[in-house]
């Protein structure tokens, strides 16, 4: 095992040095000595790499994962740290105002000017601009790294999707996986439909025939179906047929204009609200006794924020009381994420693959995170193993284990329908049809908003 | 011969004039103008990123400006900028008026006067996003001032503030007013302190009222620093971001009625677009200046009595 | 003189009355937004997201042992935004004083070009100069300076305005002259006379300068990249913005509250001399 690693290293480090060929930069004599003799050891292949690993990241999440799983690399301060003789370096920006994009925009048009130490050399991306990265020369493929495909059959295949260009190269990696699933109220649950059974309670939304239905059901009874209009969005946008821009055109595929359909009706019959995910309206249902039926969410959004668990002190919420459970929904999505990219230039191709390697391919590394951190790591062995293991009960879900609902969900996820405009459209989209849901104006209204916003947000593009 | 002598001793002294402007001119120009005349050339392109990759720039003459003042988008959101800096400043310069003309009035004897002149400045401290935040969080659909305004019987079921053009409108116009009166208040207590207390002292004498005080001594006197007052807010409100970004989530819904000049601005500079922020840019520019040669013009003739 | 008097007292009893009321109604106005954020800053993340209640609760201290031991430099941040703050103040009110000076009592060629070009470009939203600078900063050397955020305050066309008005009904030209024939030179004249008149005009603007560059995040988020740099509004934008598994809403209010305190021991202090600046001033006649 070991051995292996070691060989795949010095592969690395041969294209490290390819690479640092092409950069035109001043440290490539000090990169380029060598590399015959760097088959023995790890060492000597960090030697050829470049002194400084600079990472690009909008808060602490990755640096947390590298600091306590990543073999070998040790802090030397909050933001530093040593890989061997690499420096490793965290440097922030938060997302805030589109922030984290902006800087990494203006440092990588200036990449190929920056000395060797300043280079970018990892950057992280959500999935909702990935391809804006993913689909230009600025990130490295996956296979220049020296990471063979092979390597990552364990991965759920949407997040390879989310990172494959348009000619299909594989340009980045993640550790996690957010497949998400619908978490509904078991009291609620066993007032109307009578069941609070998994298994039962997913009849009653299979598909969105039925989901509507239900909703009509609940409404009877008092309660909410879902807590806003925007909840059931992401499970749409998920599933589209064609991609949001289509040459230069934006296109309303028709699943989101069934979205925005059944999100009308739903707020006209007071089934659901319009307000925004994360606004208090949103988090009230989390409140016992509660008054929404259902959430859509991945695991993370019930592990951090529905509310303490049951150990923890009683916040008043039904989580402390176990009082949720998760059924897979009418449809597969997923919800946040990170992916680990390399940036075109760097002069570490070697221990960017080293840290990829560790974070995303390693089933002991990475069950470890399924322990410790409580993230759904992106190996399906890791993931089906922990599925099977009742240790892993959610204590939210009152002691049921939702991660085999997780995995079925990752397998479904289809992501060939993105694109590079994803981010701006599901925002602008989602902020003008409330427009529509409040009664402020008509669909069509609604719609030409829509399409000013994208035009001032994407100067190129052409609407309908 | 004295008379010459005499002129160039005062040229002598002048020329101190450029001396100490020497400082603030140096800096502008290097921080202020040379970005100001980057923006303005241009204006005159087009320019954007689309993703990672840099359009133009191409030179377009005013294309720019065509596309900005053709579709009449710009004149709706130069309305819904007035109407919130119009609701906010009215009530507060009645307001600043007023609490100055009580703490300067020497025959209200108002105690504790250093703790409410403390109190009023507050709320300014507070950073606009963090008290947008605050906002949102009390006037939300399920918040504290609905379930007051419920449990009082004043209203029948929660109003939801962020979906009706006027509540959204009111509640900017409310924030402003709540962040910048103490600011105008202080301005204008500043002024009023500098005034000789003598002034007040022999009009109470002579049986003056208050009122009387208030208009014939405290106005007048006042009218450089009400002229400051009335400019600098004005410039801060045809400026006005913060607030309505961060409470409509920078959509200025509904339906952009509550969309100002500058968040739509920003949404150029979100692109990128140097070349349509630009002429945005000098269009806001000329705007403002047209504005404000309007409102010297108006309160420079000392003839006028009221402010 | 005595009947007058009893007359008016009732009329100044009532509007005594009033003035207390109003003010009253004010002061819960200003005030009610510190005890929401003292409440909130007491209320873990969990209890933030079920909504407001108007009592606090206990983790006050546990929301600050996070802020502190979390990797964000908190202390450093208030450092920063201290210095920047602090220099902010003095260098623009300073400069502006000296501009207005320059101004108001000087009488040379170009004066009122140059007075009116200052007040045309007092228009120009900031906004609107940024993309500019930042291009301009990163040519001259001072990107993730702090010296980026200090110097261009030194321009101040605002303070400067506010400074020129003041003087006008405030700054006799006499008393200028007066130092002229002792033979004060006109740095020292503007040094020890100008500077003490103005003294409630530059407690005012200082006050506004401080303040506004403590909160400034627009402009520091843009230029500063490196942590220990970081003025504190970045560092709340990055609490804000923290991964799932770290937003705490908790952490967020306790920090925006600790970064209020230094503003109001500043905005203490200077006030001070706006309510008591002008009788110190040697205004005679």
């Amino acid at each position: 095992m070991k051995k292996r690693l070691i060989s795949l290293l010095a592969a690395a480090t041969m294209t490290a040095v390819m690479f640092a060929g092409c950069g035109a930069t001043s440290d490539s004599s000090e990169a380029g000595s060598d590399a015959g003799s760097a088959d023995d050891t790890a060492t000597v292949a960090a030697e050829d790499e470049g002194s400084v690993l600079n990472i690009y990241c909008w808060n602490d999440e990755f640096r947390d994962r590298v600091v306590a799983h990543m073999p070998g690399y040790e802090a030397t301060g909050d933001y530093e740290g040593k890989l061997g003789d690499v420096t490793v370096k965290f440097l922030v920006t938060p997302n805030q105002d589109n922030a984290y994009q902006n800087n990494l925009d203006e440092n990588l048009l200036k990449q190929d000017s920056a000395s060797a130490d300043d280079k970018i050399d990892i950057f992280l991306v959500e999935a909702d601009y990935a391809l804006k990265y993913v689909d230009a020369e600025y990130t490295m493929p996956i296979a220049d790294l020296g990471i063979a495909d092979s390597e990552l059959a364990n991965q759920y295949q949407y997040t390879k999707d989310v990172m494959t260009d348009s000619k299909g190269v594989l340009k980045g990696l993640s550790w996690q996986g957010c497949p998400g699933v619908l978490i509904y109220n078991r009291a609620i649950a066993s007032e109307v439909l009578g069941t609070d059974d998994p298994a039962e309670v997913q009849n009653a939304v299979k598909d969105w025939d039925t989901f509507k239905d239900t909703a009509a059901k609940m409404k009877a009874a008092g309660y909410k179906m879902t807590s806003t209009t925007n909840d059931a969005y992401r499970v749409f946008s998920n599933n589209v047929s064609g991609k949001w821009v289509q040459g230069n055109k934006v296109v309303i595929d028709p699943n989101i204009k069934k979205w925005v359909d059944m999100s009308k009706e739903m707020a006209d019959a007071g089934e659901c609200g319009t307000q925004d995910l994360w606004s208090s309206e949103w988090s009230a249902g989390f409140k016992a006794p509660g008054d929404t039926f259902c959430y859509f969410g991945p695991a993370w959004l019930i592990n951090f924020s529905m509310g303490n668990g049951p150990d923890k002190d009683d916040d008043g919420s039904i989580a402390h009381a176990g009082g949720w459970a998760a059924a897979n929904g009418p449809q597969g999505f997923f919800w946040g994420g990170t992916w680990i990219c390399a940036a075109a230039g760097t002069d570490n191709a070697g221990t960017i693959a080293e840290i990829m390697r560790a974070l995303t391919t390693n089933e002991e590394v990475m069950t470890e995170i399924v322990k410790q951190d409580s993230d759904f790591v992106n190996n399906k062995p890791a993931m089906e193993a922990a599925a099977k293991d009742d240790s892993f009960a959610f204590a939210i879900l009152g002691g049921q284990n939702p991660l085999q609902m997780f995995c079925d969900g990752a397998g479904k996820i289809d992501l060939s329908n993105q694109s590079a405009y994803d981010q701006g459209c599901n925002e602008e989209f989602q902020k003008a049809m409330k427009n529509y849901f409040d009664g402020n104006a008509t669909y069509e209204e609604a719609l030409e908003q829509f399409n000013k916003a994208i035009v001032e947000k994407y100067p190129g593009l052409e609407t309908e | 011969m004295e008379k010459k002598r005499k002129s160039h001793s005062v040229a002598r002294y002048n020329k101190w004039g450029y001396i100490f402007l020497i400082p603030f001119a140096a800096t502008y120009v290097v921080f202020q103008l040379i970005p100001l005349i980057t923006t303005i050339y241009n204006s005159f392109f087009e320019n954007y990123r689309s993703g990672l990759t840099i359009i133009g720039p191409n030179y377009v003459g005013l294309e720019n400006y065509k596309t900005l003042l053709g579709n009449g988008e710009l004149f709706s959101y130069f309305k819904n900028t007035m109407i919130m800096w119009v609701l906010g400043f009215v009530p507060q310069i009645i307001v600043s008026l007023l609490l100055g003309a009580w703490f300067s009035d020497p025959s209200l004897r108002l105690k504790c006067q250093r703790f409410f002149k403390t109190v009023i400045y507050l709320p300014n401290l507070i950073m606009a996003s963090a008290f947008a935040m605050l906002f949102f969080t009390l006037f939300a659909d399920g918040g504290p001032i609905n379930s007051i305004l419920v449990s009082l019987g004043i209203l029948d079921e929660p109003y939801q503030f962020m979906i009706h053009v006027g509540s959204v409108r009111g509640l900017v116009a409310f924030m402003n007013f709540i962040m910048w009166f103490g600011n105008t208040t202080i301005l204008l207590l500043a002024g009023m302190l500098g005034i000789d207390t003598s002034l007040y002292e022999a009009a109470q004498v002579d049986g003056a009222t208050a009122t009387q005080i208030f208009y014939r001594i405290t106005l007048p006197l006042l009218r450089p620093i009400l002229l400051y007052v009335l400019i600098t807010s004005l410039i801060g409100g045809l400026q006005m971001f913060d607030v309505p970004q961060v409470l409509t989530n920078a959509t200025g819904d509904p339906m952009r009625t509550s969309m100002t000049m500058i968040m739509y601005l920003n949404k150029h500079l979100y692109s990128k677009n140097y070349g349509m922020g630009g002429a945005l840019s000098v269009i806001l520019f000329i705007i403002t200046a047209i504005l404000s040669l309007i409102v010297f013009k108006t309160t420079a003739s000392p003839e006028k009595k009221e402010a | 003189m005595e009947k007058d008097n009893r007359k008016k007292g009732v009329n100044v009893g009532l509007r005594r009355a009033v003035a207390y009321l109003v003010l009253i109604l004010i002061t819960l106005l200003c005030l009610i937004w510190f005890y929401v954020l003292l409440i909130n800053s007491t209320r873990s993340n969990s209890e933030l997201i079920m909504g407001f209640t108007p009592f606090p609760s206990k983790y006050l201290v546990t929301n600050w042992v996070n802020v502190m031991h979390g990797s964000l430099p908190i202390v450093s941040g208030m450092i920063n935004s201290a210095i920047v703050a602090m220099c902010n103040a003095v260098l623009c009110t300073y400069f502006s004083t000296m501009t207005a000076y320059a101004v108001h009592s000087y009488d040379f060629k170009g004066k009122k070009p140059i007075a009116a070009f200052i007040l045309a470009v007092m228009m120009i939203p900031t906004q609107v100069t940024t993309l500019g600078f930042l291009q301009l900063i990163g040519k001259i050397g001072l990107e993730d300076k702090l010296l980026a955020l200090i110097l261009p305050s030194i321009a101040a066309p605002i303070t400067y305005f506010y400074m020129k008005q003041y003087m006008e009904s405030n700054l006799p030209s006499s008393l200028i002259e007066a130092a002229r024939i002792d033979g004060s030179g006109e740095f020292k004249t503007f040094n020890t006379i100008c500077i003490p008149l103005m003294k409630p005009a530059i407690a005012v603007q200082a006050i506004f300068t401080f303040v506004s560059s403590w909160n400034n995040y627009f402009t520091p988020a843009l230029v500063i990249h490196d942590d220990a740099k970081k003025t504190l509004p970045i560092l709340i934008a990055q609490l804000r913005g923290a991964d799932f598994l770290k937003f705490d809403m908790g952490q967020v209010y306790v920090t925006i509250a600790f970064s209020i305190f230094p503003v109001i021991i500043v905005y203490l202090f200077l006030s001070k001399y706006i309510v008591g600046g002008v009788t110190a001033g040697g205004v005679k006649g």
